[in-house]
């Protein structure tokens, strides 16, 4: 991972009145973006999310208050320079529909009157940074390229510059969910490489959550409701606005932030074909914890739990009397999907296996509950308990 | 030599004046676009600003153009002259207005919203917006307005031959009415080339587009 490229965004008491309206559109608000890290604004309609992002390219200028850049005022640039320096991508993606790919990518470095050399070389570094083959994309239009491409060709004519800090209004709301929930992961990937800063807004709580390295969330009249990590907000929800925006699956959204290599494995009692019944039940009578032991192959790869049922008498183990389809989670696989799959079957427990399917250890849904129960890190960079909050409150 | 009533021979005969006459013909034409393609842009940007101003501009340009041609001379002819280009011109132009300003408003407002949206985030001053994006945008609807207007003009250019001009129109209506056998040689030729001129410059226009803007005859992939 390289360092942060991005810079500090840093909100200081910014409000946003429109003219003719009493509420405000953005209330008072403070945050500050650490450099390198995603902020999600995320809140309903009318929350002033759009507003918030757009000041800081002042696409809308605010009425109080003051947005700085590393410490600079936004405001003490030209406005058309400042947003040069800033990657913009948008829902509808605004490609130029007359304008080749290649050409669309280079938009900011022809504006900020790059040499042709370094315009082409730094064309095709993105195109290919994207994922899309430059040769093969960089002569055609972007009729031609289908909405998940396309939007690619944003994020790449974004990055044109290399600015420090990326605006994104609902990037991903205008593709379908298998499309989506790719772009987001690619978008994560190149994230970790470019380490931008980026303000990204979004209506879905749930992509909050996935794409956030601290969530804003916001309340109608551009009120700052709680600026977070997610797990902080999902375990401590500040008010009552706050926990119902973010639903009542709060547990379960908690648990697709964790994943399976998060939690201490359990070893399991492994158990080959053939193996003497009463040494099998010898060694599962050890375990506090386990009353299944786990049937494997010759090549170390799950078949199915044995039970004390089956350990009864002498003589060696029938793999026959196994109770098969142990579910296989990953050390990648999110907590939540690990759940799911551990609730689907009779022996609640799942096997950890790596890429090759050979066992590394199991997980239990105990051991996923007590994580939910676990203090959790907050964007103070302290544990909080799960709950603190709102036994405050209540 | 003649071919039915067609006098080749006078044709052959006067060739180097028919093509001064074509030559005019073109000129008064190019003249009347580019005139009204400058005026036309300025009212375009008018109404892009103050968007109230559509509904006058277009209804003025549409009692221009409603305005009967020899009415216009008529009117023009105590004020600019007879017979002087300028003449000719103030009504050739006030006739390319309403195509001309209706297809540039139109063709800047179908400019997509999200194009606009992303230039002037991305930082492009309001000149450097309209000129790389809008006006490129607009083209095929602008050139659509060029296409109409040029075939237009091409016709009521033969109608100047009445105040003294006329292009073709002179070889059409001045020496077509004129005694002698080869009136009627004069008029065919002259509506064949007018014929042939428009024809010519409606595809030409159109190659033209074509050629500037290669974007819009690529099929859309989803």
């Amino acid at each position: 991972m390289q360092d942060a490229s991005g810079a500090v965004v840093a909100f200081e008491h910014v409000t946003k009145r429109y003219p003719g309206t009493d509420a405000p559109a953005v209330d008072d608000l403070t945050l500050s973006v650490p450099a390198g890290e995603i902020c999600v604004l995320v809140g309903p309609s009318g929350c002033g999310k759009t507003t918030t992002m757009k000041m800081v390219n002042r696409l809308i200028e605010p009425t109080g208050g003051r947005i700085t850049i590393d410490g600079q005022d936004v405001t003490q640039l030209p406005a058309v320079e400042l947003r040069r320096r800033i990657g913009y991508v948008i829902q509808q993606v605004g490609l130029f529909p007359h304008l080749t790919i290649g050409a669309n990518v280079a938009v900011v470095p022809s504006l900020l009157r790059w040499g042709r050399e370094r315009t082409a070389q730094r064309t095709d570094e993105l195109l290919e940074l994207v994922g899309l083959a430059p040769g093969e994309y960089r002569d055609r239009y972007p009729t031609e390229l289908s909405g998940g491409e396309r939007q690619r060709v944003g994020v790449a004519r974004a990055l044109a510059a290399d600015p420090p800090v990326m605006l994104m209004d609902e990037p991903f709301g205008a593709v379908d969910p298998i499309r989506r929930e790719r772009l987001q992961n690619e978008f994560l990937r190149l994230q970790e490489q470019v380490r931008k800063t980026i303000i990204f807004v979004t209506h879905d709580v749930d992509e909050a959550i996935k794409m956030g390295d601290r969530i804003a969330i916001l309340q109608r009249g551009g009120i700052l409701a709680q600026y977070d990590t997610p797990a902080a907000i999902l375990a401590n929800p500040a008010t009552e606005f706050v926990e119902r925006f973010v639903g009542a699956d709060r547990g379960l959204k908690r648990l697709s932030l964790a994943r399976v290599r998060d939690l201490d494995p359990i070893a399991p009692v492994v158990v080959r074909a053939g193996e003497d019944r009463a040494d099998v039940r010898r060694r599962l009578d050890r375990s506090d914890e386990l009353e299944y032991a786990l049937l494997v192959d010759g090549e170390n790869r799950p078949l199915g739990w044995i039970d004390q049922h089956d350990l009864r008498g002498d003589g060696p183990i029938d793999p026959e009397a196994a109770t098969p389809g142990a579910p296989t989670v990953e050390p990648e696989s999110t907590l939540r999907d690990a759940l799911s799959a551990m609730l689907g079957s009779s022996v609640q427990l799942g096997v950890v296996v790596d890429a090759g399917g050979r066992v590394l250890g199991l997980v239990s849904v105990d051991a996923i509950g007590d994580r939910l129960r676990a203090p959790v890190r907050g964007a103070d960079g302290r544990l909080h308990d799960v709950g603190e909050d709102l036994a405050a409150s209540a | 030599m003649t071919m039915g009533p067609v006098d080749l021979g006078w044709i052959v005969d006067n060739l180097d004046r028919i093509g001064g006459l074509l030559l005019e013909h073109l000129v008064l034409t190019g003249i009347a676009i580019g005139i009204g393609l400058v005026i036309s842009f300025a009212l375009a940007l008018l109404i892009r600003n103050r968007p109230r101003w559509y509904g006058p501009v277009i209804s003025a340009t549409g009692i221009l153009y409603a305005i009967p041609s020899l009415a216009l001379f008529a009117l023009l002819t105590p004020l600019t002259g007879l017979g002087t280009v300028l003449t000719a011109e103030i009504a050739l132009v006030s006739y390319t207005l309403l195509i001309l300003t209706r297809n540039m408003v139109e063709g800047l407002r179908a400019v997509p919203a999200d194009a606009i949206e992303a230039a002037n985030g991305m930082g492009y001053t309001a000149v450097q917006r309209l000129l790389r994006v809008e006006l490129p945008l607009a083209l095929p609807i602008i050139v659509a307005g060029i296409r109409i207007a040029t075939v237009t003009t091409v016709g009521l250019v033969t109608v100047t031959a009445l105040i003294g001009l006329g292009g073709l129109g002179y070889l059409i209506v001045t020496i077509g009415t004129s005694r002698g056998s080869f009136g009627l040689t004069a008029t065919l030729t002259g509506v064949v080339l007018a014929v042939g001129v428009a024809a010519i410059a409606d595809v030409a226009l159109l190659w033209l587009q074509r050629a500037l803007t290669p974007w819009a005859r690529r099929g859309a992939a989803t």
